[in-house]
């Protein structure tokens, strides 16, 4: 192979240890993936595939299945998600189009800052003032009239679903943020002044060009922010409630696979119940990996697009 | 002859600097005017001004009057919105929506503002505005296709469509032609000529020979003057001002 430096051995060995860091790094995500493989392998063996649709969490009987934890990180990050993605798209609709100059740079700034809280301070301020605002003027009153829809059902005790899913779409906002304001920020201003010129209102104008070129976007930055809340550990552990039961009831305690794994892991005594917690590790890091993936692929298509003019 | 547009003493700024000086023209009915003149000498500008396409440009302020039959289209009681229906534009770079298709691009415009317009209305609409822009006959059997997946010059005829779907009264074309090759130019230009019957048309070009070809009026713009404006037979063979002179011989621009 011809070099292009020319036998410098500087640039020689520049280019080998830039190499083997770049190297360094994906053998460590192997080797992640490897150990938990090996680990998990008790628990594979003895639950096989019905560990994903098992119910039951005893570590007496050492009987183990990940359904409510799976349950619990797949509805309380899709809560999240709900809640996030409107409040995100319409903050970036209103920083990039409609706020005065002066107010664009610190609205941005402190909703990025969001991203920057720590996790446990979250849980802390989650603890102490979300849950019981939640519980009180939320929960209480739409459980006394609504209670008969499954989704409602009480009794309410504070920590749940619902209080996991909110502080979650908390702590997410500030990516689905950043995210949406740069995709509305790749809109050609021709493509906004060729519905201006057809007597468009503001509105109609950002609904079409948000229709036109927005929406693959938006939905990468969705899956982006979903990546994170799936993974997210110490926050919703506080307040989530921690009972592996999958209820229906968002006002109900439930359980998450990272705070199973962060609560039980120092007490988990016996090989199958460690395995099992590994084994719950390594459906959550092919959860992760598979949606984070998805985002990256999602907005590289976007950005390809975005560079073509189109 | 009726006058459309009457401009009087515009003047206007993007921050400190001045881009026109104190304007004064007007454009006859169911004419072609043309905006001619080197580049930054504000003609983007001026056709900008006619229907209100500064006012989300920051930093943009302008002086004097734009009368559009008789009404200040600056004034408080016009609505911009209601303006861009009767002054639509078309662009210099075609601009069609990329997810739609060529029968919604044409029908986008139709159904802004709320409008409710039944199917058989909006085909016929887009069916009319499509011949008169002389797509009809390219389209007809691909009216589902994207509007992006259409040649350069047939894009700019379909944006042209979009404009003529909501029947404005005036048609400002800020340079049509510059991006596209000579036979769409040529073909943009023949559609001009026939829009002028119906339509009044005031076209921005850097190109004098487009000038000369599709005007009955031609104005020529310098750093942000408007030097000369006259019948566009006048203005090539026998110009008042010498510095128009200048330019159409060449010597500068």
């Amino acid at each position: 192979m011809a070099r292009k430096t020319g036998g410098n051995i500087k640039d020689l060995l520049f280019e080998r240890a830039t190499g083997a860091f770049a190297f360094l790094v994906l053998f460590l995500a192997v080797l992640l993936f490897a150990v938990l493989l090996r680990e998990s392998i008790p628990a594979l063996r003895k639950f096989g595939a019905s560990f994903l649709v098992t119910g039951t969490w005893d570590p007496v009987l050492e009987k183990f299945g990940a359904l409510p934890f799976i349950y619990g990180t797949l509805v309380s990050s899709f809560l999240a998600i709900l809640i996030a993605v409107p409040l995100s798209v319409g903050a970036a609709i209103f920083i990039n189009e409609f706020a005065p100059p002066w107010m664009k740079t610190p609205v941005s700034f402190l909703a990025e800052l969001l991203a920057a809280i720590p996790s446990v301070i979250y849980g802390l301020w989650g603890i102490f003032v979300l849950v019981p605002v939640l519980r009180d003027v939320l929960m209480k009153p739409v459980t006394k009239y609504l209670g008969w829809i499954p989704l409602f059902k009480g009794p309410v005790y504070g920590p749940s679903m619902l209080a996991a899913g909110v502080l979650l779409s908390i702590m997410i906002i500030p990516f689905i943020l950043s995210v949406s304001r740069e995709v509305l920020a790749t809109v050609p201003q021709r493509q906004k002044e060729a519905v201006l010129s057809l007597g468009g209102t503001r509105w109609e104008m950002l609904r079409i060009v948000i229709g036109q070129h927005c929406i693959p976007g938006i939905f990468g930055a969705t899956i982006l922010g979903l990546g994170r809340a799936l993974g997210e550990t110490m926050a919703v552990t506080m307040v989530i409630g921690n009972r592996p039961e999958a209820i229906l009831s968002l006002f109900q305690p439930g359980y998450s696979m990272a705070a199973v794994i962060a609560n039980e892991f120092t007490e988990a005594v016996g090989d199958v119940y460690l395995s099992s917690l590994v084994l719950i590790g390594l459906i959550l890091f092919a959860m992760t990996l598979a949606v984070n993936l998805a985002a990256k692929w999602i907005l590289t298509k976007m950005v390809a697009r975005a560079s073509r003019g189109i | 002859m009726e006058n459309v547009f009457e401009i009087r003493d515009l003047s206007s700024w993007f921050g400190e600097n001045q881009v026109l000086k104190k304007i004064r023209m007007d454009i006859a009915k169911n004419s072609v005017t043309s905006v001619m003149g080197p580049s930054g000498c504000g003609k983007s500008t001026f056709i900008r001004c006619l229907n209100r396409m500064h006012d989300m440009t920051p930093g943009f302020r302008m002086e004097g009057e734009i009368l559009l039959d008789g009404t200040n289209i600056y004034s408080e009681k016009v609505d911009p919105v209601y303006l861009r229906r009767r002054v639509g534009m078309v662009f210099q770079q075609p601009n069609p929506f990329p997810r739609m298709s060529v029968f919604e691009n044409v029908a986008v415009g139709l159904k802004l503002n709320g409008r409710k317009l039944s199917r058989a209305d909006i085909s016929e609409k887009v069916e009319r505005s499509l011949v008169m822009a002389a797509l009809w006959n390219e389209v007809k059997d691909h009216l589902t296709q994207s509007g992006v997946s259409l040649s350069g010059g047939q894009q700019q005829r379909l944006c042209i469509a979009r404009a003529l779907a909501v029947e404005p009264e005036v048609l400002l074309m800020d340079e049509p032609c510059s991006a596209l090759d000579p036979a769409s130019t040529s073909k943009i230009e023949d559609l001009i000529e026939d829009l002028s019957e119906k339509y009044t048309i005031a076209v921005v070009t850097h190109n004098m020979q487009q000038a000369a070809r599709i005007s009955d009026q031609v104005a020529f713009f310098l750093m942000g003057e408007l030097i000369e404006m006259d019948k566009s037979g006048k203005i090539f063979t026998n110009p008042s001002d010498k510095r128009t002179e200048e330019y159409i011989t060449g010597r500068f621009g």
